[in-house]
């Protein structure tokens, strides 16, 4: 029996309303609008993702679930962030990426990302890019390994590297391209391609994505798509994604301008690798970002001049991740600089001047 | 948007748009409310000095006369509703929770709705000061909700060189449920109008400007039509959002003017008093009667008869919910607006002066509330939604952390009036406002200390 009955009025303070979106429900739309591009990482790629992100959905679950257990917490995987951050690094890996690397990303994604900054609401950086760079600093063959879309068997056979035992490296596959793909695959991907040779992947491919690539970053009709389901029902800043974009292309610009053919084209800096996807699903990230519109605009211009930059004249032929990592650690710094300006304040100042 | 500029409703920035609810009682003219066996006055329901008793235990007063007078210039009388005799001064519960003391009134069975008592003046030839007094003397109080003394508001602080050119009268009644204000647009629209012009008189302003929400066109149209061509009066329809009916909010929609942090209105020359305060003032000031009852929307889940009802002041809300017929389980009992009212912690609560509604909230309407309280996902929910553009995310992190001075010094704190839109928009349900209140009651008693 408890103590205390149910009491007969409650007495609160106000607002007595709220509206009905919880985190959970922003989270959960989240995972909705990124079931389609997985969807079409499956039918790109077959059977190679749907191991692949289940392994990383497993390790992320677990890992997340763990750290709560460990710390006392309740069992956080009601509020859906943990897959968002395993769908999210599932889609940024190759595909056929070795499941038991997929599964240290995974793990240390969660728990070095996430949990030991608090979970949810604390961590700085996004967690999935946290794993995805781990990884990408200690499987540097691994990360750059591309399948070809399309091809043939991809729902009845796996990638040979994807069944690759622990802590072994995988098999080199040139051979297994050969002969599976129809077209003469080369392995690169647009931006390599673009960077080492010059050489500019056609737009519709980059549009529907039957390009080399990570598993879902290459589609980036789709990804721009579901994004702006998402901004629609305002569970996403669309001023972030809309800021990359801008910030990427302001700064491809003048060096196209200048080398047309040394520097790609804007729209191709838009369409290629991770761009898409990290404008729309990774740098939105709530958490992540500032508070203000005006912090907001400045985070993501410096997150697409930061990848337009990397792209461009650093070793690396993509800069996505490491741009919204940068995005990410800047975060507070912006938000420190760009507070909101009290109601009244602004109007006194111009008076003055 | 610049383009858009001409199309739109000029308004302030941010504010939200919680579901009105306001189909249940908008329609429903205004009925007289019967007196209960006994009235509640409580001394303090205004702003300012509580009012002096002038009347004695065991004394018969008639419905109109004046049972308390102003103890101060920032005070006001208190009038009789009803014919009966004096119980006596009692302590009291009130909305806000402490007793306090009251005048109680045992109301005489067949008391007559007719008010007996009266002090009529030459109002046309009155200088200002006298006709501020006579607006003291109604025991007239913003009915809007704040209950600050209407003849102090009018007056311009001593020794301020402001020079108040526009009179804005609020009519946006922006609080979801509430009809109250729409309903005296409506049907007491000559009352407004004339209470208007004595209130232009009274502040000395060249113009007065009515902002009406636009959902509520019929009061915009109803009002536009009472006004005579040589008034200085115009309506003007301003965009249905909350907090739209706070003072800085509308001066801003309506003229384009941001009041300073902690400054009056008065310091960019404005007045502001809302609709219901005006009619009621129109409406008593030439008949020298006193301020003795209001008009009280009361609805919500359970309630039979929901409506707007003129219902004297004092009335017990349990005669009041038991008249409107009252069936099934109260949750909660609100007493003014979802957004910005206060629970009822007992039902001996009297109506005040200051109460424009009572909203009866079920188990289901409050569930939300009752969640688990997520961490902060900085999702800026509560940074778009400020009116007053705090930072409510960045506050609320200090208030867990009980860095209240850290509030203020770094965040504004003490400009933050409480609309509740940061809690309301909140996906994480952390209490911001709440967290706010306490934050500032801290540091008040540090000061004090």
């Amino acid at each position: 029996m408890p103590i205390f009955k149910k009491p007969q009025i409650e007495v609160r303070t106000s607002p007595h309303i709220a509206r009905h979106q919880s985190v959970a429900d922003i989270m959960l739309n989240v995972v909705l609008a990124l079931l389609p591009i997985l969807a079409y990482a499956v039918w790109l790629f077959g059977l190679s993702v749907i191991a692949l992100t289940a392994v990383v959905m497993a390790t992320c679950l677990g890992t997340e679930r763990l750290f709560a257990y460990l710390s006392g917490r309740p069992n956080p995987l009601g509020d859906w962030s943990s897959t968002i951050t395993a769908l999210l690094l599932a889609l940024t890996l190759p595909p056929g990426f070795p499941l038991w690397m997929a599964a240290v990303a995974g793990f240390v994604g969660i728990a070095m990302g996430k949990a030991l900054f608090g979970g949810i609401g604390y961590n700085v950086f996004n967690p999935a890019l946290i794993g995805r760079a781990f990884v990408q600093a200690a499987f540097p063959v691994s990360i750059t390994t591309w399948a070809p879309g399309l091809f043939e068997g991809r729902f009845t056979s796996f990638i040979p590297t994807t069944f690759t035992p622990p802590f072994l490296s995988p098999p080199a596959i040139a051979d297994w391209v050969k002969a599976v793909s129809l077209d003469g695959f080369s392995g690169a991907t647009p931006l390599a391609l673009q960077k080492f040779q010059h050489v500019q992947a056609p737009l519709n491919d980059l549009l529907i994505g039957s390009t080399a690539g990570s598993a879902g970053e290459t589609p980036a009709l789709l990804i721009l798509v579901c994004g702006l389901y998402l901004a629609f029902r305002h569970m996403l800043d669309w001023r972030i994604p809309v800021a990359v974009m801008g910030g990427a292309v302001l700064t491809d610009l003048p060096f196209y301008l200048l080398d047309p053919v040394r520097y790609p084209d804007p729209l191709f800096v838009l369409t290629s690798g991770g761009l898409m996807l990290g404008a729309w699903f990774m740098a939105s990230d709530m958490v992540g970002s500032p508070l203000t519109t005006r912090g907001v605009i400045i985070y993501g211009a410096l997150i697409g001049f930061l990848t337009v930059i990397i792209r461009l004249f650093g070793g690396l032929t993509e800069g996505v991740m490491y741009a919204i990592l940068l995005g990410n650690a800047s975060t507070p710094l912006i938000d420190r600089y760009t507070q909101p300006k009290v109601f009244g304040t602004v109007r006194k100042k111009e008076e003055s001047q | 948007m610049g383009f858009l500029k001409p199309f739109l409703r000029a308004s302030f920035r941010h504010g939200i748009h919680p579901d009105p609810h306001k189909g249940d009682t908008a329609s429903r003219p205004i009925q007289r409310f019967p007196f209960p066996d006994r009235l509640v006055l409580h001394l303090d329901q205004n702003i300012g000095k509580p009012s002096l008793p002038i009347v004695k235990k065991g004394q018969e007063v008639v419905r109109g006369e004046p049972v308390a007078v102003a103890d101060d210039f920032v005070s006001v009388p208190l009038h009789s509703p009803a014919t009966g005799i004096v119980r006596g001064i009692e302590l009291m519960p009130t909305a806000r929770g402490p007793k306090t003391r009251a005048i109680l009134i045992d109301v005489y069975h067949g008391s007559t709705q007719e008010v007996l008592y009266s002090v009529k003046r030459p109002l046309h030839i009155l200088p200002r000061t006298d006709l501020l007094r006579a607006i003291q003397e109604t025991g007239m109080v913003g009915l809007g909700g704040a209950a600050f003394p209407t003849h102090v508001k009018m007056t311009l602080p001593p020794g301020q060189e402001y020079e108040i050119h526009t009179l804005v009268v609020n009519g946006a009644e922006c609080e979801p449920f509430l009809t109250t204000d729409h309903r005296v647009m409506l049907e007491q629209t000559e009352d407004l109008i004339r209470g208007v012009r004595y209130a232009l008189e009274a502040t000395e302003a060249k113009q007065a400007i009515i902002g009406i929400e636009d959902n509520k066109m019929d009061a915009v149209h109803a009002v536009a039509a009472a006004i005579e061509p040589d008034d200085p009066i115009t309506v003007q329809a301003v965009p249905a959002k909350y907090p739209q009916g706070a003072e800085k909010m509308l001066i801003r929609s309506l003229l384009g003017l941001e009041v300073p942090p902690r400054a009056l209105p008065a310091s960019v020359g404005v007045v502001v008093s809302n609709v219901g305060t005006l009619a009621q003032l129109g409406y008593l000031l030439p008949r020298g009667e006193g301020l003795i009852e209001r008009v009280i929307t009361v609805t919500g889940a359970g309630i039979k008869r929901p409506g707007n009802y003129r219902v004297p002041i004092g009335t017990p809300i349990r005669f009041l919910l038991e008249e409107v017929g009252f069936e099934g389980e109260a949750a909660e009992i609100i007493l003014g607006g979802p957004m910005m009212g206060m629970s009822a912690s007992s039902l001996d609560t009297p109506v005040t002066k200051g109460m424009s509604g009572i909203l009866v909230l079920n188990e289901k309407a409050i569930e939300q509330e009752a969640e688990n309280i997520y961490p902060c996902i900085k999702c800026a929910r509560c940074v778009q939604a400020c009116p007053m553009y705090l930072n409510p995310s960045e506050m609320g992190q200090l208030a867990a952390k009980r860095e209240y001075e850290q509030m203020e010094s770094r965040f504004h704190l003490t400009d933050c009036f409480e609309c509740g839109c940061c809690s309301y928009v909140c996906p994480s349900n952390i209490p911001l406002v709440q967290y706010f209140r306490i934050a500032k009651a801290m540091n008040r008693e540090k000061a004090k200390a």
